[in-house]
């Protein structure tokens, strides 16, 4: 079986950036299937722009190792999705392509940086679509549209090809509508890839078991404290309650490096940002540097105009927090508070199989709600710990408030992927039930 | 407290463009952002050498890579075959 797939969809949340109309396939275990890949995730012969100016018109002359591995199964890449301008957000605003809507309530930003992939998934334009997660990318908007995201282990999918922003945390990872769905995606991406030096070669290769019976759950009263919409952690009690009456076990766990992990990230990714975002100087691709001006004044020029302010204000920050004689005092503190963190972690999974909470705080936002970064940056705080821990953590919806879907988060050991698929398939095959 | 002037320094480390208008702002925004930056004073401990793990190296090999067509492609300017880059001395 092999062939072209025509995709012409009704676009009306403004998922896509790019849409091939006629998406070719072949044989294999995803033949036929539409896939949708974000567009921070190179695509030969399709237009990549990371939701930025400043990669207008750049066509990728190779794929993304996940993308290499979506083509081998017989996917049909349907398009490239919109997103938050080099993955810098958490509600996909901040897109030079315009924002995209939720289509739980078009009102509302779907959340982001994946928020395309999340709502071309949740319209139903696509079965699974390719997310990245840094700090959450992948889970707030699989939570806020309704929907299954999944960030893996770090270095168990090969990050060959995805447009680096903050290299030691950033994973590629499945989003879909069902758990099942989400874990075909990830059985066709998690393969070794010595092209990526921090990959390991642990291929995922599973199809989920709802069997959570004897199940020990880490409940950290972290993830249910200051911040967080009481009704959005009742929805999520009441879905670890649906584990226990199968069979699993609830053990209060604690975090205490919680407090500083939302700066540790911040610092971490805004260091790595402006080091990674330095390439984008509009000589090797993207719109053209001025070459008459020198060197200098060509490349503030450019960047001004071709980057958003976001984007500006993150690879400022990064510059300023390696600058000398602040290094110190922000990048070696952060990197000391993330190794704190990823034991606090090791130390709770000693004693607990899986640790579960709310994926975000709150609900999916007005559209225009976040105007100011901070408040934008402290959206993340129940996501970013796993990227600061690498560890594996799945979004899956676990109900309502004021109508709007709210997700439970899983997170498990290094490696486990499997096993946070597993409780999170039990769960959905429950309440489906 | 970050000044106006330190803003501009940034930028120009950074090697980004700031508009006159947006410093005022970007330097209300970074002292919101960096005030909350100061809970890293409250970490305790000193960086260790991290364990158990390794580094990943290869063979300095000549390999397969992009044809010269490929690799200028993209490029906003090239001539006889190079990408073209602004002067910097």
């Amino acid at each position: 079986m092999a062939g072209t797939l025509d995709f012409s969809p009704d676009d009306r949340y403004n998922a896509f950036i790019t849409t091939c109309r006629q998406a070719p396939f072949s044989d294999g275990t995803l033949a036929g299937t539409a896939v949708a890949v974000k567009d921070n995730i190179s695509t030969a012969g399709i237009r990549t722009t990371c939701g930025s100016k400043i990669l207008e018109g750049y066509v990728p002359p190779y794929d993304a190792h996940v993308v290499e591995l979506l083509r081998q199964a017989g996917a049909a890449i349907v398009g490239k999705t919109n997103m938050d301008e080099f993955g810098m957000g958490s509600t996909t605003e901040t897109s030079a392509f315009g924002p995209t809507r939720n289509p739980a309530d078009p009102e509302r930003v779907p959340g982001g940086s994946s928020g395309g992939s999340a709502a071309a998934v949740a319209a139903g334009l696509v079965p699974m679509a390719l997310g990245t997660d840094t700090g959450g990318s992948i889970r707030c908007p699989a939570a806020f549209c309704g929907i299954v995201g999944l960030k893996p282990t770090y270095g168990r999918v090969s990050r060959y090809g995805l447009i680096a922003y903050a290299n030691s945390l950033e994973q590629v990872g499945s989003m879909a509508r069902t758990v099942e769905d989400a874990s075909r995606l990830m059985s066709v991406i998690a393969h070794y890839d010595p092209r990526d030096s921090t990959m390991l070669d642990r291929p995922y290769d599973h199809r989920p078991v709802a069997e959570v019976k004897g199940l020990r759950v880490g409940i950290p009263e972290e993830y249910f404290g200051e911040g967080v919409d009481p009704r959005v952690g009742e929805r999520v009690r009441d879905a670890i309650g649906v584990l226990e009456g199968l069979g699993a076990e609830t053990v209060p766990v604690s975090i205490p490096g919680m407090r500083h992990a939302l700066a540790a990230y911040y610092v971490i990714c805004t260091s790595e940002a402006s080091s990674n975002l330095a390439r984008f100087d509009g000589v090797r691709y993207g719109p053209a540097v001025d070459t008459r001006k020198s060197w200098h004044e060509a490349y503030q020029d450019l960047r001004l105009e071709l980057f958003g302010a976001e984007v500006r204000r993150r690879i400022m920050l990064g510059t300023f927090a390696l600058s000398a004689g602040y290094a110190g005092r922000y990048y070696a503190k952060a990197q000391v508070a993330r190794r704190k963190i990823r034991e606090d972690f090791e130390r709770a999974l000693r004693e607990v199989d899986i640790i579960a909470g709310p994926t975000m705080p709150t609900v999916a936002f007005r559209l225009g709600e976040k105007t100011d970064p901070i408040s934008m940056y402290l959206s993340d705080i129940l996501t970013a710990p796993a990227n600061l821990a690498g560890i594996p953590a799945i979004s899956v919806p676990c109900g309502r408030v004021d109508g709007l879907p709210v997700g439970l988060q899983i997170m498990g050991r290094q490696f486990e992927d499997e096993r946070v698929v597993d409780v999170a398939f039990a769960y959905e095959q429950e309440v489906r039930a | 407290m970050i000044t106006e002037s330190d803003i501009e320094h940034i930028a120009e480390l950074a090697d980004i463009g700031i508009s006159r208008d947006e410093v005022p702002e970007f330097t209300k925004q970074f002292n919101a952002i960096i005030e909350y930056f100061e809970v890293l004073d409250t970490v305790e401990g000193e960086s260790a050498p991290v364990v158990g793990i390794t580094n990943v190296f290869r063979e300095d090999e000549p390999r397969p890579g992009l044809s010269q067509e490929e690799a200028l492609a993209n490029a906003g300017s090239t001539e006889n075959g190079f990408i073209k880059a602004p002067r910097v001395m």
